[in-house]
């Protein structure tokens, strides 16, 4: 699949705009944040900051962007118009839980229940854009029961990590959210390598004989209908070598998991200051990693229309 | 919405014979020629003439061989929407622009709704679908729509642009949904299959796989000449000297 740019930063930046606010909402409401109303502006400024870039990013990607308000009539059946409605739906409480933490100073009672419904809507938005993938049965790499976790880990992981960061660099930093800033990039990482195994021995979900109904012996593609390439093959046919994805992926797994395991690791035993600088760059590897997994989370995809044009699943 | 319905009254569609196929892209330059002044007109050319080339096409012919233990053969593929019965491409709309039709089964975009977000085609495992990057909506098959119920047209052309220029009579038009249709007893009697029935999309266009090859060659030799005038006498001698 052809890796779109805006899809990935859409991805990537909502993922983790969505998880820092699925934590800041839950960790404000429970009482384990500092209550003060520069770090609720920081920390919920960033959060909206990434969420909404990564929508109009996504939005921009469109052929008719100017029809997008469409996209919220289908929820009945499509999951993108259902991670479209919970996108919006998100955007009150989160407005709200904002409005009574940075400009009312308090986290009590309804701030603190509007803050435990955005990350609800947090969490349903990034299940949504998972289950879009999840639900395409002619990809068998995303069409599959890792898409979902993959998808969720990753989004808090990210989250827990820009958490940290802001953290350390409020001079509030806390050993349980380092530590499980930590814990959450290892558990990430573990569960991309069986996720990577698992699409990599994938079945195909058809053949070259069941797509062309011709049974019996092999069937070669030994003509195409057109000599350029079409939409179909820009857009389905995308193909990444072997060896630059070997090599992407061990980029990726450095950026994402490696550097940040042992920035964070470093960070628990540094002075304040040397954590926060070690804790930001943590947070900076992380998303320059996740953007280049999300990068060959489409260029790996194979999708069946390549088996009228010869090539394997 | 673009919930499908669960049962259609009719359920039009093609049947293509792989058999009878010769690969002359009749079908798809007519289907061009009908198509970007019909229903999804236009089916925008990109760069027509320099190179690359990128345009919109509804219906395009592939070439594949099969080589079995009996040898090889070149078997010419036609590909176009199957106007499956679960099509995915219309459930995973996101704006209700993709639907099928209660009463005939086919599958359409209304263009006016469609935000081209692509999603549809990365639904449809058979390539269906092709976005206009020019108008920025996705265009596909109609069956014709705007031919098969015209009245403006002679009864004898209310049938796909592809059906109408097939030279070989490949490609067949009618209701499988009526299992007496003409359409219906020639999948039944030629055992038309579903493609990728593994993905329980459901088709309804199918496909006749081309016949299994003769056991033996045809005998290619004319038969002998018949003898002239087999009663005998002079003229029957003439001929058998001659004939030697």
């Amino acid at each position: 699949m052809h890796p779109a740019y805006s899809i990935i930063f859409f991805t990537t930046a909502s993922g983790a705009g969505y998880g820092l606010l699925i934590l800041m909402g839950l960790g404000a409401a429970a009482g384990l944040l500092p209550s003060g109303q520069l770090f609720g502006l920081v920390g919920l400024g960033i959060a909206a900051a990434l969420i909404s870039a990564g929508l109009l990013s996504s939005a921009a990607h469109l052929g008719r962007p100017e029809r997008a308000w469409r996209a919220f009539s289908q929820w009945r059946t499509s999951w993108l118009s259902r991670e479209a409605v919970a996108a919006a739906a998100t955007f009150p409480p989160m407005a709200a839980f904002a409005f009574g933490w940075v400009l009312l100073g308090r986290l009590d009672r309804w701030v603190a229940a509007m803050g435990v419904l955005s990350a609800a809507g947090a969490f349903l938005t990034v299940s949504m854009t998972a289950m879009i993938y999840t639900s395409l049965k002619p990809i068998a790499q995303w069409n599959n029961r890792f898409t979902l976790p993959v998808y969720l880990a990753f989004s808090v992981m990210s989250g827990m990590v820009i958490l940290n960061m802001l953290l350390q660099l409020f001079g509030a930093g806390s050993r349980p959210v380092l530590l499980a800033a930590l814990a959450a990039t290892l558990a990430g990482w573990i569960l991309k390598i069986i996720a990577w195994r698992n699409g990599d021995a994938a079945m195909p979900p058809a053949t070259a004989n069941t797509a062309t109904g011709i049974m019996g012996g092999t069937v070669r593609s030994m003509e195409w209908p057109h000599t350029e390439e079409n939409y179909l093959l820009k857009e389905m046919g995308y193909r990444v070598a072997r060896k630059h994805a070997k090599r992407l992926r061990v980029i990726a797994q450095a950026l994402a998991f490696a550097v940040p395991a042992v920035f964070l690791a470093l960070s628990t035993s540094v002075p304040a200051a040397s954590a926060a600088a070690a804790s930001t760059l943590a947070a900076i590897s992380q998303v320059a990693g996740l953007l280049v997994e999300r990068w060959l989370f489409f260029a790996e995809a194979k999708h069946t229309v390549t088996l009228y044009y010869g090539y394997d699943l | 919405m673009t919930a499908y319905p669960a049962k259609t009254e009719k359920q039009l569609g093609l049947v293509i014979d792989l058999d009878a196929c010769v690969g002359c892209h009749a079908c798809v330059t007519s289907c061009k020629e009908w198509n970007t002044g019909g229903h999804m007109a236009p089916l925008t050319d990109l760069a027509p003439y320099g190179g690359g080339a990128d345009g919109v096409w509804l219906n395009r012919v592939h070439t594949f061989e099969q080589v079995t233990e009996m040898g090889g053969r070149t078997v010419h593929f036609p590909r176009s929407c199957l106007h499956c019965a679960e099509p995915a491409c219309v459930t995973v709309c996101p704006t209700g622009a993709s639907y099928k039709r209660q009463s005939d089964g086919i599958v359409l975009v209304d263009e006016d709704k469609c935000i081209g977000c692509k999603l549809c085609s990365w639904a449809c495992p058979y390539g269906a679908r092709e976005l206009d990057a020019d108008v920025g909506v996705m265009k596909k098959c109609t069956l014709c729509v705007d031919r098969i119920f015209n009245e403006n047209l002679p009864v004898e052309n209310r049938v796909p642009a592809c059906v109408a220029a097939c030279p070989t009579g490949a490609r067949h038009f009618g209701d499988l949904g009526d299992p007496t249709s003409a359409v219906s007893e020639l999948v039944e009697e030629r055992c038309g299959v579903d493609l990728m029935p593994e993905l329980g999309y459901r088709p309804t266009n199918k496909y006749l796989p081309p016949r299994a090859a003769a056991d033996k060659p045809p005998c290619l030799s004319a038969p002998p000449l018949e003898a002239a005038f087999p009663e005998g006498g002079f003229l029957a001698w003439v001929d058998r000297v001659l004939s030697k």
